[in-house]
This record gives C-alpha cells, sequence and structure tokens, in this order.
C-alpha cells in the first residue's frame, strides 16, 4: 500500500517537474511552478519559511518521504534502479557517517564562502534540471519542431519551431557526467548517492531518526530471511539485528510487500525493538546540527538585503560573437551579481524557459553553471518575465513588467570602429529606433558639423541594459553597440 | 449494368467530340450519367489567339512566356523564391515544349532573372526548336555600374545572344528606364552618355536586333521622355513594355502617389501606334489570390474559371496589346493560361466594370504593392524584403492583422501573423533587422519607400508582440 501511494506520487510529482523543465512556451510554469518551488534546497535559498518548515514537519512525521516522492533526482535513481532486473541484489551495509558528514561540510562551507559551482554540483534538483535541460530538452524541441513542420503544412498554427542550440558546453557535460554517476551508482546500490553524497539527503536525514512513524520489524513475526535487507534500496536494514537505519530510510515500502510473513510494518512502532542501542547520543547530534541548519538560513536572510547585377538571392548572415563583458549580466530581478552568486543552485530552469534565447548558463568558474545574459539571439524583451517568476530559489525575485523596466542592469557602449555608420557609409540608427527606454539619441559624429554622419550616443541614466541595440546593430560578428553588465542593479 | 456501361461511354465519346465546349456546356444528362472524363482544364491545340505586330509582320501569340520565375529542382517554389536552387531545366524544356505546342510563341527573359541564370535556360530550352517557331525578348540589364560602361554593355548583349544561342533578338529592350534615386540621370548613364542606345539602333539596322523597345517603370518623366524621342523620329520604338491590369489601370496612383495609373501609359501607346506588350498582368500572383470575400465574387460568376484568368482576360481584351506575359512556374500556371487565350474571350464592357469595382474594393485592403519580383534584392544586410511584404499582404488579405486588442479573436489572429511571420522570414531577415540605409529603394519597380514600410511593419509585429493577448501591460511603450 505505502509502496503503491509512493510510485503514484512519485509518477505525477516527476512528470509535473520534468515538464516543468522541458516547457519552453511559458505556460506550464503558470500550473506548475509550485513543484520547483517546494524543492528544499531552492526553498532554503529562497528563505522560504512555510515550504522549509512543511517539509521539516513531513519529515518528522512521515520519514525522508520527501526523497521518494519529491526529489526528482531521487525518483530518477529509483528508475535507473529499477532496471536492473536481478533478484535479490541489495544487502545491508553501515553508514558511511564520514563521506556523508565529510560531503555535507564542504557543501556548507562553499554556501557560506560563495562558491556557487561546489553548491550547484551537489544540489541534487538543480543536478536533475540539467540533465534534463540539457539532454532531453532538445529532443522535446526537436519533436516540437516536427509537429510546426506538420502544422505548417496544414497552415494550423498550434506549433511554432524553436531553435534547438548548444548554450553552455561545460554545462551539458556535467549534465552528462552526472547522469553517468548516477546511472553506475543507482545500478549497483540503489540510493547510494542520497545517502552518501548528497546534502539534502543527510540534513533530512538527521529529522527522519525522529519521524514519527517509521519501518520497524516486528521480531516475534520476523524469521531472518533476509528478503528486506536484499531488496531494499537504501541498503539500511540490518535484519540480523532487527534494526532499521531510520537516517537512510527513504520509505519507499518495498520491503512491507516483500517480507512474507508480514513482520515488516511502517507506523508508530508498539514497543522499542529489543537490540535498540543507546539512543541517547543521537539526539544531540541532530539538535546541533538543526541549529547549524538554522543560522544558515539566518545568514542567507541577511545576505538578501544588499553592388547588385542580378536580382533575388540572399545575404550572408554572418553569425554574431559574443561580446567580452567585463562585468556578466544577470537578469532583472536577480538585484546583483552577490545575490545570484548566493542563491543560485544553477538548475537551468530559467535558461530552459528564455523565450529569447538570452539565457545561458556561465562557463566563469566563480559562477559556473548560473544563468547570464547576452544578445547574439534575441534580446531581453520588456513583455517577458519568465525567469523572474520560475526561479525556485531567490536568485531571480519575481519583478513586474513596470519594475523590469525602469530597473537597470547594464548601460550599451559604442564601440566606433564596429558602426556600419562609419565602415560601410551608411546611414543607420538601429539602435535608437529600438530603444525600449529612449536612451539611444543620434548625434552628428562631428559635433560643429550638422551634415556630418550621424551616430549612436548612449544616455546611461535612461539605459536599462536589455539589448535590445546589441541584437538588431547590423555590423558583425561583433556589435557596434554591446551591454556591458552591473554587479547591482539599480531603480531608475 | 451492361446497359448503363455502353450508354456511359456513348456520352464519354459524345464528349469527346464536342471537345471543351461540352465542359462549358452545363451537364443536361443527369446525375445518373456524371461521367465526364474529359477535364475541362486542358487547353486545346491551334486555338490561341494572335495579334499582329504592324512593324515587322510578327504574328505573336497573346500569351507570352516570362522565363523570370523558372521551376527549380524537386522545388515547390520557383527559381526567385529560393534563390540557391538549381533551375530544373528537364522541366522548363518540358513546359516551352508544351507551350509551343499550344501556340505560345513569345519568351521574355533577361540577363538578371534568376540570379542571372535565365538567358541560359531558356537558351537550352529553344535550341531545341526551330527558329522562326519563336520570338525570343531580352534586355540591356546593366543597373549595376559596373555594367554601364559602353564595353560593358556591348558586352552584356554579345553574351546575351551567346547564351540564348541565337545570331539575333526579335525584341531587345531597355531594361526598366524610370527607375533609381534621380530617374533622369539613371538613364543618360544606362543609355545616352555611353551611347549604347545608338549601338541597338545600329544593331538593329543590321538585323542583329528586329523590334528595339524600352520596358518602364518609374518616374513618369522618363516614359514621356522616351516618347518624345520617339516622337521626334531619334528612335522608333517597335513596342514598348508596360505594366497593365485592372488594378493599375486607374489605381497605380492612388496605391503610390509616386506611380502611373496605366489607362494614361496605354492611351500614350495607343496615340503613337505602338504595339503594348504587358506585364505584371497578374502583379506578381496577387490578383490570382485576391483575398476571400473578392476571390468569391469572381468565382461565383463562374465558377469554371480561375480567378487569375479574369486578369488576362482582362489585359487580353485591350487590342493594342501585343502580348501578356505571364511567369509561369508550374505546368498548371501553363495549361490555366492557354485555356485563357485558346481563344480570347474578350471582356464585355459590363464584365470591365465589374473587375474596376474589384479593383476599388482591393485598394481598401490597404495592402503593399510589391509584387515580389526580388529587384530589390539582395540586401546587403540580409533582410528578406519581399518575404516580409508578401506574409503581411498575405495577413491582411486573410483577416489576421489584428489591430484591436478587444476583438475577440485578437489572440489566434495574434498568433497567426507572428507563428507565420516566423516561418515566412528567419528572425534575422525580419523588419526589426532593416537599418534603413535604403540601398533598395532606387531598384523598387514598383517604388515602394521600401524602409518606411520595413519600419512600419516592424512597429507593427512590436506591438503585436508586447500586447499579450489577457496580459496587459500599460507600461509596454508603444510604438509611434
Amino acid at each position: 500500500m505505502l509502496r503503491k501511494i509512493r510510485i503514484i506520487l512519485a509518477t505525477v510529482m516527476m512528470t509535473l517537474i520534468t515538464l516543468l523543465l522541458l516547457d519552453f512556451t511559458g505556460t506550464v510554469h503558470h500550473w506548475m511552478g509550485w513543484v520547483a518551488k517546494i524543492q528544499f534546497l531552492p526553498a532554503v535559498l529562497a528563505l522560504n519559511v512555510v515550504v522549509v518548515a512543511a517539509l521539516v514537519l513531513l519529515t518528522l512525521v512521515f520519514g525522508r518521504i520527501y526523497c521518494s516522492v519529491i526529489c526528482p533526482l531521487g525518483i530518477m535513481q529509483d528508475l535507473l534502479s529499477s532496471m536492473n532486473r536481478k533478484k535479490n541484489h541489495f544487502s545491508y551495509s553501515p553508514e558511511k557517517r564520514w563521506l556523508r558528514y565529510g560531503v555535507l561540510a564542504v557543501f556548507l562551507a562553499a554556501l557560506a564562502a560563495g562558491v556557487g559551482a561546489i553548491v550547484a554540483l551537489l544540489a541534487p534538483y538543480s543536478a536533475y534540471g540539467r540533465i534534463v535541460t540539457g539532454l532531453l530538452q532538445p529532443l522535446y524541441i526537436w519533436g516540437n519542431n516536427g509537429l510546426a513542420a506538420i502544422a505548417e503544412h496544414y497552415e494550423s498554427y498550434a506549433f511554432y519551431s524553436r531553435d534547438v542550440w548548444l548554450r553552455g558546453a561545460p554545462t551539458l557535460i556535467v549534465a552528462v557526467f552526472t547522469l553517468v554517476l548516477l546511472a553506475v551508482l543507482a545500478w549497483h546500490g540503489g540510493r547510494t548517492y542520497c545517502n552518501t553524497i548528497c546534502p539534502v539527503g543527510t540534513v533530512l536525514s538527521w529529522l527522519a531518526r525522529f519521524s514519527w512513524f517509521k519501518v520497524y520489524i516486528d521480531t516475534d513475526k520476523c524469521r531472518n530471511c533476509s528478503l528486506c535487507s536484499k531488496n531494499c534500496k537504501a541498503s539500511c536494514i540490518d535484519y540480523r539485528n532487527h534494526r532499521v537505519d531510520y537516517s537512510r530510510c527513504v520509505t519507499c515500502g518495498n520491503c512491507l510487500e516483500k517480507c512474507e510473513f508480514g513482520a515488516l510494518r511502517y507506523g508508530r512502532p508498539m514497543k522499542q525493538p529489543a537490540t535498540q542501542p543507546a539512543p541517547d547520543q543521537q539526539p544531540d547530534t541532530a539538535r546541533r546540527a538543526f541549529l547549524v541548519g538554522g543560522s544558515i538560513v539566518a545568514a542567507d536572510a541577511a545576505l538578501a538585503q544588499a553592388g547588385k547585377k542580378v536580382d533575388g538571392g540572399l545575404a550572408v548572415i554572418i553569425d554574431k560573437k559574443q561580446p567580452k563583458r567585463t562585468t556578466p549580466i544577470t537578469p532583472p530581478g536577480s538585484i546583483s551579481a552577490a545575490n545570484m552568486a548566493r542563491h543560485c543552485t544553477a538548475c537551468q530552469l530559467c535558461v530552459a524557459q528564455c523565450p529569447n534565447d538570452v539565457l545561458r548558463p556561465s562557463t566563469d568558474l566563480k559562477t559556473f553553471m548560473q544563468p547570464v545574459m547576452s544578445y547574439e539571439r534575441g534580446y531581453c524583451r520588456p513583455e517577458c518575465h519568465h525567469c523572474s517568476q520560475v526561479c525556485p530559489s531567490g536568485a531571480i525575485r519575481p519583478i513586474g513588467h513596470a519594475a523590469k523596466a525602469s530597473t537597470q542592469i547594464g548601460h550599451a557602449v559604442w564601440i566606433k570602429d564596429n558602426c556600419v555608420v562609419l565602415t560601410d557609409g551608411v546611414s543607420c540608427g538601429n539602435c535608437a529606433r529600438h530603444c525600449p527606454s529612449g536612451a539611444i539619441m543620434m548625434v552628428p559624429l562631428d559635433p560643429d558639423d550638422d551634415t556630418s554622419p550621424m551616430v549612436p550616443a548612449v544616455d546611461r541614466s535612461r539605459c536599462i541594459g536589455c539589448g535590445a541595440c546589441e541584437y538588431v546593430c547590423p555590423a558583425r560578428p561583433f556589435s557596434a553597440i554591446y551591454v556591458e553588465g552591473h554587479e547591482q542593479h539599480q531603480e531608475i | 449494368m451492361n446497359e448503363k456501361k455502353i450508354l456511359s461511354r456513348r456520352t464519354f465519346l459524345k464528349a469527346l467530340g464536342v471537345g471543351t465546349a461540352t465542359a462549358a456546356v452545363p451537364s443536361i444528362v443527369g446525375c445518373a450519367t456524371a461521367d465526364h472524363q474529359e477535364s475541362p482544364q486542358e487547353p486545346p491545340v491551334g486555338k490561341m489567339t494572335y495579334r499582329i505586330n504592324h512593324n515587322t509582320g510578327d504574328r505573336v501569340s497573346l500569351l507570352g512566356y516570362g522565363m523570370m520565375r523558372l521551376p527549380t529542382v524537386g522545388a515547390q517554389a520557383s527559381a526567385r523564391e529560393d534563390g540557391d536552387a538549381e533551375i530544373d531545366q528537364e522541366m522548363v524544356n518540358r513546359q516551352v515544349d508544351y507551350a509551343i505546342e499550344h501556340g505560345v510563341n513569345y519568351f521574355d527573359t533577361s540577363p538578371a532573372y534568376c540570379k542571372g541564370r535565365s538567358e541560359h535556360c531558356t537558351g537550352i530550352a529553344l535550341a531545341r526548336h526551330k527558329r522562326e517557331e519563336f520570338f525570343i525578348a531580352t534586355k540591356l540589364s546593366n543597373f549595376s555600374p559596373e555594367t554601364q560602361s559602353r564595353a560593358a554593355s556591348i558586352e552584356m548583349f554579345q553574351n546575351s545572344l551567346r547564351e540564348l544561342q541565337v545570331t539575333y533578338i526579335d525584341y531587345l529592350l531597355l531594361h526598366s528606364i524610370g527607375g533609381g534615386s534621380d530617374a533622369m540621370q539613371e538613364f543618360n548613364r544606362r543609355y545616352i552618355d555611353n551611347g549604347i542606345l545608338q549601338y541597338l539602333i545600329e544593331q538593329k539596322q543590321k538585323g542583329t536586333i528586329r523590334n528595339l523597345g524600352f520596358s518602364y517603370h518609374g518616374d513618369i518623366a522618363i516614359f514621356d521622355l522616351a516618347l518624345q524621342m520617339h516622337d521626334r523620329g531619334e528612335v522608333h520604338w517597335d513596342f514598348v513594355q508596360i505594366e497593365l491590369n485592372y488594378l493599375d489601370w486607374r489605381h497605380a496612383k492612388e496605391i503610390n502617389d509616386r506611380n502611373t495609373n496605366a489607362e494614361y501609359l496605354y492611351g500614350e501607346l495607343v496615340k503613337r501606334d505602338i504595339p503594348a506588350v504587358i506585364m505584371e498582368p497578374l502583379l506578381g500572383g496577387r490578383l490570382a489570390k485576391l483575398p476571400d470575400p473578392l476571390a468569391k465574387r469572381l468565382l461565383q460568376r463562374d465558377p469554371e474559371r480561375s480567378v487569375a484568368s479574369w486578369a488576362f482576360r482582362y489585359a487580353g481584351t485591350y487590342p493594342k496589346v501585343l502580348t501578356v506575359l505571364s511567369g509561369m512556374t508550374f505546368m498548371e500556371h501553363l495549361k490555366d493560361n492557354l485555356l485563357t487565350y485558346s481563344p480570347l474571350k474578350p471582356l464585355t464592357k459590363e464584365e470591365m466594370q465589374f473587375l474596376e469595382g474589384v479593383a476599388s474594393d482591393l485598394v481598401s485592403y490597404n495592402t503593399i504593392p510589391c509584387n515580389d519580383c526580388k529587384y530589390c534584392m539582395p540586401c546587403p544586410y540580409g533582410i528578406d524584403i519581399p518575404a516580409i511584404f508578401v506574409h503581411y499582404n498575405k495577413c491582411l488579405s486573410e483577416d489576421n492583422a489584428p489591430h484591436d486588442r478587444m476583438d475577440p479573436d485578437y489572440a489566434e489572429r495574434r498568433r497567426a501573423f507572428l507563428v507565420g511571420y516566423d516561418r515566412a522570414v528567419p528572425r534575422l531577415r525580419q523588419a526589426d533587422h532593416c537599418i534603413g540605409c535604403g540601398q533598395c529603394e532606387p531598384h523598387c519597380p514598383q517604388r515602394i519607400r521600401i524602409p518606411q514600410e520595413l519600419r512600419r511593419i516592424s512597429e507593427y509585429a512590436e506591438t503585436l508582440r508586447r500586447e499579450k493577448p489577457g496580459h496587459h501591460h500599460p507600461d509596454a511603450p508603444k510604438p509611434q
């Protein structure tokens, strides 16, 4: 029963979260955005007290059910593990405490020091986000493009095609590597990753030790057949001593169904298992750890405050190249580079959602895999604020259209040597024409000669850094006007 | 059963005997024997209408074959739509053979057409026929300053002879006079200052050119000047190629004040007894694909004939018209046009008035008068100008260009416009990338103010993009 409920819930959750990560139309998040927001680590980083409290309560009541039905990476490992058809291939192993706590310590240190790359690598939901957006979304878009081609044939506008492009090679490599590692671990050891590496798993394990409901062995009925241990993907049932390691049990219910004697139960243990060791030490550790966790949350709150001869033909369009920006541009709502670095777990949800192909994962080591903006394929359009709507971790805070239109995330810089007015001797002004905030003015090159070529001049006080100018600039491969990011966003 | 079969065969044979006439007569046999096997769409042989060119006595078919929109290999579009695709020579040969078999004898090309490949392909197709069977028309298309020197222009003419595999040209045209940003200067530079007009007159005396004429678009002063030269005896125009159709007859100036009504152009030619060759009888296909309500009016009057056939009958009805050119990409175009002119059924006065009514309604759709001729292309900045105009016009005609957000169909029509726009034109070739340099504008035979129109479309598309249905953003900046 428990197993069935778990499988149904996990399937629903997995489907919703995968759909959310695959969607590129900006419609799914209206209905399913919450599935990303109830993920533990993003909720902690977003200081979402309600969600964190609910998850803590959930774990205190039911055990680590979170890892079985909410965490997509956990569900994915169950899927991978179930592909191994060999029967009874698991076995009990003692907890590798030094590894768990070692990884958690590194993770907390990285979080405190603002080393986003390590946080991002270890965050379970984000790892899943990278796998789906990097490996699955291209297939999804290609499928959609096939439908769009069919729709076009029948003059229907139900589907439209989207470009598939490599947003960031290093992030893709990380996603592939994560998937391979997890596949190997899950194939052999089920939840090895969750119970030795995952920092969220380790934090929840402290709570799970005290959960109200838990799996326990009725020693009167147990015949020590070992079937439960051999089918426990968390390797947490010590059938010899009739003990279950609750720090690793993800309440999947597999053992309950496997036991032929009805010796395993899920609920409130009626009596203490006979061989339960003195549990006195454990609560202490847990309480201490919980306090540490609480202080991280508090620390985060503090951080958040801061020549034509013939007819026809098309001229070749050279692909634009990304200019070297001294300061990377982060999307409106991210408040500052520091806020982004502190909160982002690089789940790629915003990148996958960006309808204008502006966001892509950073390749810079300091902000590795976190979203940065560039305008070769489009610009940050005024009617769009998808990224701020979907971000589950508070790295990009919700921002309205009006606020976005007056938030300066960078400013445009003119590069005289690239400007077609001077290189091709034509009149242009396309940047000024498309500037949504009227920050670009066309002025004569020679201030004393009104008949000299008109070139753009940027009024920095009005520029918001949306990149419309950079995108429509005819100079290629480098635009003659580009946006330089601001570390701290400003209201103008 | 057997009896019915025999009866059917008899009816069928009868139908064969009567030929197409049967198709035109409403079937009176009754539904039990509605088995006319012969399609009314097959044009008859030997019924083509001809017009006589009094200058040389040429007997010219009323349908002229324009070699500007040749078919491409395996493509669904003509060589003009897909510039890089290879021309389907086999198909060109087949269609030219079919045309000649059905009486077409006038073939019109230019060194500029199909990115310069048209003459070559036309030459191959026609070399398979006797030289007396066809008249060939080509042009001196020295638009580029590099080809405007005397030597380069002469070379262009000589090259036409080589490509077309002929020793003489039946109809040689000064190509599209009246264009350019300063039309007078352009005309002098192309044909007068370099002595090319004089050279062509000499070639005519030598017999290398049988008829000398010009095609005209644009500045009316040049048209008038050319005819004054004719009046003064400086040159004798054997024919003149003008744009004529039921929209341009009285509305060309109304649509674009820089243009002239066909009524005036044709009238001036009639006064001087100069045969008129007609181009753009269909306005680049726009008169073949009318907005639904207008198409319905035409089809209601004659359900068995195409919308395009009305435009061809219109152009052919004018008696001084020597031939009507049509750029026929597909066999279906050719067959349909052959049917219209084999023989021509001139329009009655009432039918002419009916078309005038259709024309005035068509003007009210405010489409951009682009015929997709691609003279403006390639745009040095990669904009696909004609594709943008074609999409915009299509949306106007199909009522997919919403203006009012309160419109109940707004969301659907907005989507049709924007999704269709991305399908028709890649993002980087859309109107928002036009920088307004204006290099295209002098090339446009319709004298469309291209950068201005592109900016209008760009602003329109931008408004649609910003005004999402159901998401009202009062703060979104509105385009001027």
